[in-house]
């Protein structure tokens, strides 16, 4: 049942923010109840450790989960709490002590469930609809894939979550995004995440709470969605998602810590009274026709700097806003790129497909489905990251790994791995195409010129030792 | 934490549009186990060279600019990641407050939870701003006052801007925000007695429940 009918049509979010409301502060101010807060070891031991300087404990420990992730190793071999270098093994050496200490539920290299943190949450049903999640990560909003509100915070934010298991948060405007149509065959959700980004800008979704709704949405298989959310802070969303339906309740039944029996049955009747009552209104709607949408490909150093895989590099002549056109010519110096060039002609050093954007098991799967039969091209450094141990292990049950070995892929263990950073060594100076959400300048490397992609784009690229469009193979 | 009601100080221009967290602070300055030394490694890919050398072009590695205690920044500063390191680093380095057109949304939140003080003012007025301080070569003082919620140039010209209420209380009072919190502790638990009880599955999550 969920509660404070006031009477008026409220949307989902509406329905979920009314039903976490503690005490309204003013300044459209509020305290929020956080149902589930997730550290990892980069910012983790250091917030517990802050906690514990101040003389505080954890407010609710059943409700605060310690993931290993951001710098773990990756290797083939790895050894329980292998960071990918010695300070990162001490940073997870002091996380999972610190978080042991506090009796907190943690996930390290060893337990078969250990993963990308906006991976395993949905997995393991710690991610519900209607919850509140928060988590050290600006990508946290991956998990609005099952209707969980969730949000990127800093450290001290993470502190104060410990210490009163709550947060203040200003409350922000709505913004429904309705998709219509079916994707044509081989456009993905990674497509429609960054034509999106590309025609609402790094900025147009500032302020906003936005839902993503329509008939492409409903259709849309959960491990999409969750692309789909994932990428909404690159337009600066501060929350998205996607109102749960029968595919969401399908896809978290039976997990490990969802509800069971009359639990489940309880927690089902409360969730569907939460997708948003007819005559909702948002403060800003659209409609995107996802028919027409096209495999998407960034060719700059922002994900807003993206068109259509069989585009061309633009032109400062394009652009009539001045700062448009300064960031364009620092883009294309930095891209080594040159006006006119078709997207899908430039060559690639590095292919990676990896990341809590597109590292689940039906990515892989579209990956594959292009891979299989084929060989990288040559002098192309290939890298598969499962996005967790689950994934991994459900890949190799179905011979997905096989098919990746084969195709001359590595086939590695499941970490953020190079989606920042990860990869220094083998990625500076390069150009990667690559299925993670930030192509920032040196993001992956120094020098590290990176395109942002699909896995099937990914895995064409990698085939045909240049960007290439899947659709054509 | 460090309180901030007024500062006159040097201010230093890097106009930028976008200046994501990546540039504020690299990530491969992220591995450390502790908070300090982050003042080191603010921008660093600018301001170092190659070799790891400063670089004599950078603005911030000359004075009087190194002095400064003031960015002023051009919009969505501070986009990107949540990270705090990125308040931190710039306070580390000396700088108490920036003043852009706009900034990212998490990074404006988490600069007042690290006494560092976003101040957004128009492009116009920052304009006037990083005209006059060039001309002086980087001398004059600009004015912050967060009590006022002003700003003055170093010519006299004086700007409003706005901060959302609690931060800017916090900032002026040095609070803890926990502490804030705590002082809610009755309302908190009440809550939380009765939506265990309309949603139980949100509460007390073990495997198998």
């Amino acid at each position: 049942m969920s509660s404070m009918q006031t009477g008026r049509p409220r949307s989902f979010f509406e329905k979920v923010w009314d039903d976490h409301v503690i005490a309204d502060l003013g300044d459209n101010t509020y305290l929020l109840q956080v149902d589930c807060l997730f550290l990892h070891e980069v910012s983790g031991g250091v917030a517990l450790r802050e906690l514990q300087q101040q003389g505080r404990g954890v407010a609710s420990p059943d409700q605060v989960y310690t993931v290993n992730d951001h710098v773990v190793s990756i290797r083939p071999e790895r050894k329980p709490g292998e960071g990918r270098n010695a300070v990162a093994t001490a940073m997870i050496g002091e996380t999972l002590d610190a978080s042991r200490r506090f009796g907190l539920t943690t996930f390290p290299i060893g337990d078969p469930r250990q993963g990308i943190v906006h991976v395993i949450s949905p997995e393991l049903g710690l991610a519900l609809p209607g919850v509140t999640l928060v988590c050290a990560d600006s990508h946290t909003c991956t998990v609005g894939g099952v209707g969980s509100l969730g949000w990127g915070i800093g450290s001290s934010e993470g502190v104060h979550v410990l210490a009163t298991q709550t947060l203040r948060q200003v409350k922000p405007r709505t913004m429904r995004i309705r998709f219509e149509g079916e994707l044509a065959p081989g456009v993905y959700a990674k497509d429609l995440a960054l034509h999106l980004v590309g025609r609402l800008g790094a900025n147009g979704g500032i302020g906003y709470a936005v839902e993503f709704a329509g008939s492409t949405i409903r259709t849309l298989p959960v491990e999409g969605r969750f692309t789909l959310c994932n990428m909404a802070t690159e337009f600066s969303a501060r929350y998205a998602f996607v109102a749960p339906d029968e595919l969401t309740y399908a896809y978290l039944a039976g997990r490990e810590f969802a509800p069971r029996g009359d639990a489940w049955d309880d927690a089902l009747r409360y969730w569907r009274t939460l997708p948003g009552d007819p005559g909702a209104t948002f403060d800003a709607e659209f409609v995107i026709d996802a028919s027409t949408v096209a495999p998407q490909v960034t060719w700059g150093t922002s994900p807003q700097q993206v068109a259509a895989i069989d585009a061309q590099v633009p032109d400062a002549e394009q652009f009539d806003d001045p700062g448009a056109r300064q960031l364009l010519a620092r883009a294309l110096d930095y891209q080594r790129l040159r006006p006119g060039t078709r997207l899908d002609s430039i060559p690639i050093d590095v292919a990676y497909i990896g990341s809590c954007t597109n590292a689940r098991l039906s990515d892989l799967q579209a990956a594959a489905q292009v891979l299989a039969g084929h060989k990288v091209a040559p002098g192309v450094l290939a890298i598969c990251v499962p996005g967790s141990t689950p994934v991994k292990r459900a890949a190799e049950a179905l011979g997905l790994d096989q098919i990746f070995r084969d195709a001359g892929f590595e086939w590695l263990e499941s970490g953020c791995a190079m989606c920042a950073t990860g990869g220094a060594d083998r990625l500076a100076d390069k150009r990667v195409i690559s299925t993670t959400n930030r192509n920032f300048e040196g993001r992956q490397g120094p020098r590290t010129r990176t395109h942002l992609a699909s896995p099937a784009t990914v895995a064409a690229s990698a085939l045909a030792g240049h960007i290439a469009d899947a659709r054509r193979r | 934490m460090e309180s901030f009601d007024r500062l006159s100080a040097g201010a230093a221009p890097l106009m930028r549009i976008n200046i994501d967290t990546d540039q504020i602070i690299p990530t491969r300055f992220l591995l450390r186990t502790t908070t300090a030394g982050l003042g080191e490694a603010l921008f660093a890919d600018w301001r170092l060279l190659a070799d790891g050398t400063p670089n004599p072009e950078f603005i911030l590695n000359r004075a009087p600019w190194s002095e400064a205690r003031i960015m002023l920044a051009d919009s969505n500063f501070g986009c990107g990641s949540s990270r705090e390191e990125a308040p931190r680093a710039l306070r580390q380095a000396g700088f108490r407050a920036v003043i852009a057109p706009s900034f990212g949304e998490i990074f404006f939140g988490n600069c007042f939870r690290n006494g560092l003080l976003p101040v957004r003012l128009d492009a116009d007025a920052l304009k006037l701003i990083v005209t006059q301080v060039e001309a002086s070569d980087g001398r004059a003082q600009v004015c912050v006052d967060l009590v006022a919620e002003r700003v003055t140039a170093p010519g006299g010209e004086t700007f409003a801007f706005s901060t959302p209420a609690l931060l800017r209380q916090m900032l002026l009072e040095g609070l803890d925000e926990i502490d804030l919190t705590l002082g809610l502790a009755q309302r908190i638990e009440a809550f939380r007695e009765a939506d265990a009880r309309r949603r139980p599955w949100a509460y007390a999550r073990k495997a198998g429940r």
